[in-house]
């Protein structure tokens, strides 16, 4: 196992990382300020990219492809939070679950029935395609670098969003206590949509931006929603911080356990009996790691709240 | 207003009268849609314990849908193919019969559900379903990776597994066993709900801390009602395999979680009959709506939205109004 | 000197830098009445739940018939015969009266692993439950859904739950709180006859109740008891007074 593979798979599993952070982002700050659990945000994703890729299709440009993703993501998510998620900020999980799992039954159908049942293509734009050289004579596609800093800098948007402007605070004051920020005079309805839209933004953005790299299909939000799930768990809700330690370590885990698993096995099966243990095993390593995690701090390694 | 043990009566009397006709009418599609219905009751029945009674949003259950299903499964792969399941540390051999299999299949569901409810009960809330969820698409990635039993493309089980004194592959006579298990299980939890644990966990669904303070422990109850839930949606999995013949990771599916919580609230949470009515009106929508259209998954998020924000109580709290107390 | 039924030794509890309980010893003997008062945010509810062990005090021990509880669970107290009734009242909302009582007397008899009997022809656990409703006045109201009672029927049934333990000793949260004045006096007609079976650490802000009921009173102020006493005593204690000047007495 050479070195160069090993650092091209961490990039990988941060590449992978940073992307999931993009959607537990959203999911976290969502929960935190309006205590509500949105299955939908996968849908969000999947708009994010079939945007991304019809309007790159139709116009040739990635990154009117990309403005798309942003907008038709945010927009889809305010229209949502205004006919819909408005009425359930009162109701209890299970049936925010419900609507919201009907979100996604609407939507993946919908979506469907727009452009059919074979992806839609994404391809990663001239600009930023090709290998580019890292210290070390590694090579690496620029385009997984490119998303590695797009999502530091997304992370540092956001962190600068919620210290230091006035959204900010009142983001932070509505994580803290509801019912208070209603006796502030702040107005709340307004508050919940633009936080709202601005997660389905970064869904949206994530799933165009991986769409490129993977394809753009009906039902590509669901998994992703669920390992930012994952990731929320591990980081602690609430916590934006914790989402994206929480995204680094469930992406570096997915990738190098995929890796490591199997070699590690070949110490003491067979070379074919190791791949088949390890690849399985693989595929759990990441809850596995959630329960790790649970077992030891059932609030998450950042969370607050229990 | 009609009288909510009128409803189940009614229920009971659809769930032979169908059947019945589809028989004389020589329809047998309708039976293989009556056992459709009666598997996904029984699954739906198993989590109404935990959901309903207990408040724990599962949004994994289809685990143990999938671990019944791949105990039939594995058990009825090595005996059609004549090959031993372990040969270490003792001789296992596979089996096609059904009690063997059921009984395998609950072992493992309460052993999965053991584990997997001490993990997710530490948390509460938000927390807690999202975990569920989370352990569901374990399993599901897991199962695809088994390439042994198949992996992505599922595994076929050529002939249906034999119930002593039974012709299991007529039509009516496997519907017959899954009503036979679908009465056996309301019974169950019907006797469940009016019971010393039923109250108990009733009351750590409302208020855990007065639970705790007369010195009971509400996440004990929870567990084993979680335990008990898993077991009983686990043998629905391996019924529901039996049906078709067939196992695949898609009953591990998120879907499948999601569609077995529908059946609940289509019927109505905690109410008795309501996994019943909820799996049967399901059914008869995919059917007659599926007909109609490729799309037919809009047509219930739509409907799913409606009942969840304008009409809570299901189909049962339409027809019957509020839940009768228990006298 | 008969041993008091319940006893906290130096109970101290911080939140941050917030001491919510300073190194606070009070007892409680056969018989008696003990009230807390004190003004808003003087940490009665905190001294409470170490009490009763819904939280874990930093140093300090509690003992419940001479036996050290301080690392038991709320159950394991409540089954040794720490009776509780809350603030807020905490009960299942959905079920009836006579459900919410036959909940207690099931956690008295401490076996919820039954499955399959009815629990409404379990005698035993009726008989329980029965007699408790009936000694707080509410068995006339058995098949009424509690969402559905009046506050001070509420208060009624907490009692009556509590009672169903049979316990040793009770705590009481601000039991009169909300409930008009002639809820109030039967009340405290009833908690008066009540001390004799069971001992009541009684928090309360209700003056009138204090003043009638308390054999003796404890005055917490941010954390610290400042006076313990008969109510003569804490009437005329100046320290009292002055913490109190302005609270309606």
């Amino acid at each position: 196992m050479s070195l160069i593979l090993l650092i091209e798979q961490v990039l990988n599993g941060l590449q992978f990382g940073i992307m999931l952070f993009l959607m537990a982002a959203g999911l976290t700050l969502i929960f935190g300020v309006m205590g509500l659990i949105n299955l939908a945000h996968g849908s969000l994703y999947m708009i994010g990219a079939f945007c991304a890729a019809a309007v790159a299709a139709a116009t040739g440009s990635f990154v009117l492809g990309l403005i798309a993703a942003l907008a038709g993501a945010a927009i889809a998510g305010a229209l949502v939070e205004l006919v819909v998620i408005r009425r359930l900020y009162d109701k209890d999980h299970l049936d925010q679950v419900l609507a919201t799992f009907a979100l996604i039954l609407i939507f993946s159908e919908g979506t469907r029935w727009i452009f059919g049942s074979f992806p839609l293509f994404l391809d990663v734009p001239d600009f930023l395609s090709g290998p580019v050289t890292l210290p070390g004579g590694i090579e690496y596609p620029l385009y997984r670098l490119t998303l590695i800093v797009v999502g530091l800098l997304v992370a540092l948007g956001l962190y600068l969003l919620i210290s230091k402007t006035r959204l900010g605070v009142q983001i932070r004051a509505g994580e803290n206590d509801r019912e208070m920020i209603a006796a502030l005079g702040i107005d709340i309805a307004k508050l919940y949509t633009i936080v709202f839209a601005l997660g389905a933004a970064l869904a949206g953005l994530s799933g165009a931006l991986v769409g490129a790299i993977q394809s753009v299909q009906v039902g590509m939000g669901e998994p992703v929603l669920i390992l930012a799930f994952v990731v929320i768990v591990i980081g602690g809700i609430g916590s934006i911080k914790g989402a994206l330690i929480g995204a680094i370590l469930v992406g570096l885990t997915d990738t190098l356990g995929g890796i490591f698993l199997p070699e590690l096995l070949k110490l003491f099966f067979d070379p074919s009996t190791a791949t088949s243990i390890g690849s399985s095993l693989a595929s759990m390593a990441i809850y596995i790691l959630m329960a790790a995690v649970l077992v030891l701090r059932p609030a998450g390694l950042f969370g607050a709240r229990a | 207003m009609i009288r909510e043990t009128h409803v189940n009566a009614l229920t009971l009397l659809a769930l032979v009268a169908i059947p019945a006709w589809a028989l004389y009418a020589d329809e047998p599609f309708t039976i293989t849609l009556m056992t459709r219905a009666a598997i996904f009751a029984i699954a739906a029945i198993g989590l109404n314990i935990a959901l309903g009674i207990g408040g724990l949003v599962s949004l994994g259950h289809a685990v143990f849908f999938g671990i019944g299903g791949y105990a039939m499964g594995i058990l009825a792969h090595h005996a059609q193919t004549y090959t031993a399941l372990a040969e270490w540390p003792f001789l296992i051999e596979g089996t096609k019969s059904m009690p063997v299999i059921w009984l395998v299949a609950v072992c493992l569901s309460a052993l999965a559900a053991l584990i997997i409810g001490a993990l997710s009960l530490r948390t509460t809330g938000v927390y807690f379903i999202m975990i569920t969820l989370a352990f569901g698409q374990m399993f599901f990635f897991f199962a695809i990776s088994w390439a042994e039993y198949g992996g992505e493309d599922g595994l076929s089980i050529y002939v249906r597994n034999g119930f002593p004194g039974l012709n299991t592959l007529a039509p009516i006579q496997f519907y017959g066993l899954c009503l036979a298990l679908l009465v056996i299980v309301l019974l169950f939890a019907w006797k469940l709900s009016r019971s010393p644990f039923g109250l108990a966990l009733n009351a750590a669904r409302q208020a855990p801390m007065r639970v705790e303070t007369v010195g009971l422990d509400p996440m004990r109850l929870k567990l084993i009602a979680f335990v008990i839930s898993g077991v009983i949606t686990g043998l629905a999995g391996a019924l529901f395999a039996d049906l078709n013949r067939f196992v695949s990771p898609t009953m591990f599916s998120w879907q499948l979680s999601g569609e077995i919580i529908i059946f609940i609230i289509l019927g109505g949470v905690g109410r008795l009959f309501g996994p019943v009515i909820g799996a049967l009106a399901f059914v008869a929508l995919e059917h007659w709506l599926g007909g109609l259209s490729d799309y037919w998954h809009i047509y219930l998020g739509l409907l799913l939205l409606v009942v969840v924000l304008f009409g809570r109580g299901g189909l049962i709290g339409m027809l019957s109004g509020r839940e009768a107390v228990h006298d | 000197m008969t041993d008091p039924v319940l006893r906290t030794k130096g109970i101290c509890k911080s939140f941050g830098a917030l001491r919510a309980s300073r190194d606070i010893s009070i007892d409680l003997f056969p018989g008696e009445i003990h009230a807390i008062i004190g003004p808003n945010g003087a940490g009665k509810s905190t001294l409470i739940g170490q009490i009763c062990g819904t939280l874990k005090p930093d140093a300090g021990s509690v003992e419940l018939l001479g036996q050290d509880v301080t690392h038991q669970t709320a159950r394991a107290r409540a089954r040794a015969g720490l009776g509780r009734t809350f603030q807020i009242s905490s009960l299942a909302m959905e079920d009836t009266v006579l459900q919410n009582a036959l909940l207690g007397a099931l956690g008295a008899s401490g076996n919820p692993w039954r499955f399959w009997k009815d629990v409404l022809k379990d005698q035993d656990l009726r008989a329980t439950a029965e007699e408790a409703l009936v000694r707080v006045g509410l068995e006339d109201h058995a098949r009424v859904r509690t969402a559905e009672l009046s506050h001070g029927q509420r208060r009624q049934l907490e009692v009556a739950v509590a009672l169903t333990l049979r316990p040793k000793a009770l705590v009481m949260d601000e039991p009169m709180a909300g409930m008009g004045s002639e809820g109030s006096k039967r009340l405290t007609g009833f908690l008066d006859e009540l001390r004799h079976e069971a001992p009541i650490l009684l928090v309360e802000h209700d003056m009138d109740a204090v003043f009638a009921l308390a054999d003796r009173i404890s005055v917490l102020v941010y954390g610290e008891v400042i006076a313990t006493g008969t109510v003569e005593e804490i009437r005329a204690d100046a320290a009292v007074r002055e913490a109190y000047l302005g609270e309606d007495a």
